[in-house]
This record gives structure tokens, sequence and C-alpha cells, in this order.
């Protein structure tokens, strides 16, 4: 069945999109991320030009991370105080996303910026995420501890000034760390349509120390605010926002997301950051490739908005 | 006020009667307007014509050739090249082509290069490869040769997309004064009006020429939608984003197990 999109100006199958939002949804759900960084490409993919699928995908992270926040809501699993602090960041660095990509699309640029920090931050990301969980799975086949946590290390960002307590999170820090990764998240994910958990997440274990029974309910709260924001402004700025298409991935996405979740959930803890980590990993190639490898066509068209 | 005269009169003769005028072209489109609603996946239009002496003078000199064109509303397109940097593929040149036709569909009833001399073509912007679309260069703007890279690139992408086209073959004639030409008009044509321009050749002389036009428009919730994005873009993002609220608080009270 054809449906026209009325803002990306072409049909598009409505069952195979409500199937790529089933099975992006169930691997966000699975691994506790948006899932942006599969559907943007996706989206591409199927013939959606890249600064439609980036406006576009932010709705569809949304609604699947306001999903997952409801549950660990449920779950109390949340630390609002430090999700508060983080999106408060979060807006600012949205804002100079929003406004980077509107810069670099009358430059002509845009492909290769989303390009090239797709191919960077994926790679770097999943091989750190290899890297760290194949460990873990080494020291239990020992029969150690899968996570080294050590609670009394202290790194320089613990020394710098304006400190901050979160009682949920049980952790003491300063504000800078917490306000520029917020910062990066939202900047990210504006410019390359992901809600950036896969990097949030990390960053809160490694940087801030975070517990991992409230890093990914609160990485979900933000997502869902910088990624709603995100929607607003690309829509008030560059008016790519397809709401058809994004009703269609949305109902996808959060039905998938429900059953993917189950599934995370019975899986150990770093089998799954190592599939994630190769999943991650290998997007991050494909999109090196690309760059890398001559193209098919040298050539492009875009339309000059008012011509 | 003289030279005005003679002016109009050569307009006059060149529009109207022409110079060899015995022929009158009778056109009818199937139909004035395509309306892209949800379930749009492409339509093709039919123009039915009939070549009709004029009868004051001399009566009908077949064989015919006749070539429709067909364009799409004007736009602004840029064409963009890459090129290797630092081992990566990046855009670095561009060229503007200035009020380029955003569909364009030269159909006829035999290749076009059989039908007139390449001058007469050339003049007239019958096929692709003669239709003129000026690129700007600099501060100037200026159509440039057919070979060019960027307008050859240009025309093929846009013929890869389906929204330019030229076939040999989309007019037909039933009798040898009834002819029948197929305007396809793919998903991703774009709205505006659309203007069809029908010239009849005879022995490679352009020997009548009419027009008509279409318009492609969006309706209903498409329009609906269009218009909300562009118009209230503030108002649209902030509906789509309560929209994935919404969707996301219902699939989590559907799927609430406790």
């Amino acid at each position: 069945m054809q449906i026209y999109l009325p803002i990306a100006d072409l049909p598009v199958n409505v069952f195979l999109v409500l199937g790529m939002g089933l099975a992006v949804g169930y691997i966000s759900g699975m691994f506790g991320i948006g899932g942006g960084f599969l559907m943007t490409p996706l989206l591409i993919f199927i013939g959606i030009s890249p600064a439609v699928a980036v406006a576009t995908v932010s709705s569809h992270i949304a609604a699947s991370s306001f999903t997952g926040a409801i549950s660990y809501w449920r779950k109390r699993a949340l630390d609002i105080a430090l999700a508060m602090m983080l999106l408060s960041a979060g807006i600012v660095g949205t804002a100079t996303g929003v406004w980077l990509f509107t810069l670099l699309r009358a430059l002509d640029q845009l492909d290769l910026l989303i390009g090239v920090s797709y191919v960077t931050l994926l790679t770097i990301v999943g091989a750190m995420m290899i890297y760290e969980s194949v460990r873990a799975i080494i020291r239990t086949r020992q029969g150690m501890p899968a996570t080294l946590r050590r609670p009394g290390s202290h790194t320089w960002l613990h020394g710098l000034p304006f400190k901050l307590r979160f009682k949920r999170s049980k952790i003491y820090v300063s504000a800078i760390p917490v306000w520029a990764i917020g910062f990066v998240i939202g900047f990210v994910g504006a410019i390359m349509g992901i809600g950036g958990g896969f990097l949030l997440v990390p960053m809160l274990i490694y940087f801030l120390r975070v517990p991992t029974a409230t890093v990914i309910g609160t990485s979900m709260v933000l997502t869902l605010v910088t990624m709603a924001s995100a929607t607003v402004m690309h829509a008030a700025t560059n008016h790519l926002v397809d709401a058809v298409l994004a009703l269609i991935l949305m109902i996808g996405g959060v039905i998938g997301a429900q059953f993917g979740a189950r599934t995370g959930q019975r899986m150990r803890g770093e089998r799954l950051r190592l599939l994630l980590g190769l999943l991650v990993f290998a997007v991050g190639c494909r999109f090196a490739y690309e760059l890398v490898v001559k193209p098919d066509d040298l050539y492009s068209l875009r339309y000059v908005m008012g011509g | 006020m003289r030279r005005l005269a003679i002016t109009l009169a050569f307009i006059v003769m060149a529009c109207g009667a022409g110079p060899a005028a015995a022929e009158r072209l009778v056109v009818s489109l199937s139909n004035h307007r395509v309306a892209v609603t949800s379930n749009f996946v492409g339509e093709e239009l039919v123009l039915f014509g009939t070549i009709e002496p004029d009868p004051t003078t001399s009566p009908l000199r077949p064989p015919y050739d006749l070539v429709v064109t067909v364009s799409g509303p004007r736009q602004t397109i840029r064409t963009r090249r890459k090129e290797r940097m630092l081992g990566i593929w990046v855009n670095a040149d561009s060229r503007e082509f200035v009020g380029a036709p955003s569909y364009l569909a030269v159909l006829s009833n035999r290749p076009v290069s059989n039908i007139a001399s390449q001058d007469t073509l050339r003049r007239l912007q019958v096929g692709l490869d003669n239709f003129l679309l000026p690129q700007r260069i600099g501060g100037d703007v200026a159509d440039t040769v057919r070979d060019e890279p960027f307008r050859r690139a240009f025309v093929r992408l846009q013929t890869r997309q389906g929204l330019y086209r030229e076939s040999g073959t989309a007019v037909t004639f039933l009798t040898p004064t009834v002819f029948r030409a197929a305007i396809p008009m793919p998903a991703a044509v774009p709205t505006g009006t659309y203007s069809i321009d029908v010239k009849l050749f005879t022995g490679g002389v352009l020997v009548a020429r009419t027009s008509s036009a279409l318009e492609v428009i969006k309706t209903g919730f498409e329009q609906y939608v269009a218009d909300a994005a562009r118009d209230y873009g503030l108002l649209y993002g902030m509906a789509t984003a309560l929209m994935a609220l919404v969707i996301g608080w219902f699939a989590s009270v559907i799927f609430a197990r406790d």
C-alpha cells in the first residue's frame, strides 16, 4: 500500500516504513537507545532526502523514548535532577546544532557533515564498547565479577568547582562536566538526527560514574526532551518534518520497542553491550565506506529554496 | 511608431498565420488537473488532437511530425559535483540552474533529431538537448553548450528521477491527421502549473503550433499538512512533538503488564 508523504514529496510503501519502525524500535527497546543512528540511514536509503530524514526521525525518537521513560519512571529508575541538569545544556546544544544544520545546508556541505560525524562517532563508540564488553565477558569466564566498579576512584572531573549532589544516582559531581555532556548530546542529536542515547549512556557511566540502575532511564528523559525540541526547531526553521512519515514510524517504533525491551531484560548486560557495540561499529564502517569509495555518481541535485 | 507597427506585424505573422500555415491544430487534454492525494502513485495524461486544414489556403500536406513539450513550474536547482579531498568525497564545485523546469517531457512520434534540422530544433528549443537551461556562472546567467558536464549531469539526474524525459514513441498518429500523446506524470511530480506546447512539423518545417496547460495540485490532507508545515512551522512542530508524546504514552498504557 503506497502513501504519499506531503513534505518528503514522494510515495512510500506503508508496510515497509512500518516494518522499519518495528525493527528499529525492537533494537532501541532492547538496548535502551533511540535508534536514530539506524533509522536515519534507512530513510535515506529508501529515497527520502537526508534533511527530511534527520528532521523527521527526531520526532520518532521522541515517541519511543517517551514510552521507555514512562516504564523506567514506574520502576523509579530515573534521576530527574540529573536529567534536568543535562537538559538545560541539551537545549542550548540542540539550538546550536539546528543553527549549524541550517547554515551548512545552505553551503551544500550538510551531507558531508552528517557523513563524517556518523563515521567518527559510530566507529569510535562502537570500538570502545566492543573492547569493554569483550573484556567483561572474558572476566566472567574467569569467574570474576563482570564489572570493575571502583566507587572510590576519582578523576580530574571530580576536582572541578560548582559541585552538586544527585541523590537518586548517589553521585556528587561538578556541574561543568554534566553541562558539557548535555550540550554535546543536544548538539550531536540535532545534526545527526540521533537521540544520542548510545553516546550518553557510556558518557554518564564512565565520566560521571552514574550507577547502571538509573542511567538508561535518565538518558531516555534527556533523549525525549532534546528530540521533542529538535522536532519543534526543525519544523520552525527548516520546515522539513514530515508528520505523516513520523506517524508511521512512531507506531512501528513504539510497538517494536515494547517487545525489544522484554528481550533486552532477559539478556546479560555485557552480551547486550557487545551486540550493541558491533551494531554501532558496523553502521559506522558502512558510512566510512561511502565517504572513501568513489561514488557511483559524482553529481547530485539540490532544490534551492524559494527558487 | 512605424517601427513598432512593423515589429507588431512581424509578431502577428510569426505567431498567428505563420509563413505557410495551411494547418490548424486542435488539441484536448484528458484532464487539466492532476490531484496529488495520499494514494497518488503517478498518472498518465492523454492529449488528443487533430490537424485541420485552414479553409482559406491549400489542403493538408502529410506526413506530419508532432512534438509535445510539457514543462513544469520553474525552479532554481543546484547541481553539485563531488571531488576527493583528504581521502574523502565532498561536494566541491556547483552550478545553479536558474528557472529550470522542474518537469520536462519532450514527446514525439519519432526521435526529434529525425524531424527537423539541428538548427531548427535549436532555435525552437525542441528536445532535451536544445532546451534552454540557463546557469548562473559567477554573476552572469547564460546557457551553455549541451555537452557541458554540469548540464549533462543535470539532465541525466532529472531523467533518472523520471522528471525529464524525451520519447520518440509517445505520440501516435491514429490516422494521418489524428494523434494521441501520452504524458507520464511520475509520483514525484512537483506541484504547480505546467505548460504544454504542441508543435507540428512537415518536411522539417514548423507549420503550426498551439499550447495548453495543466495543473498539479496537492489536495485534501496532503495540502493541509504541506501548508501547515510551511506557514505555521512552530505550531506544526509542536503538534508533531505532541503526537509523539501521545503515541509513546498510549503504547506504554497498552503494553503495561502490571
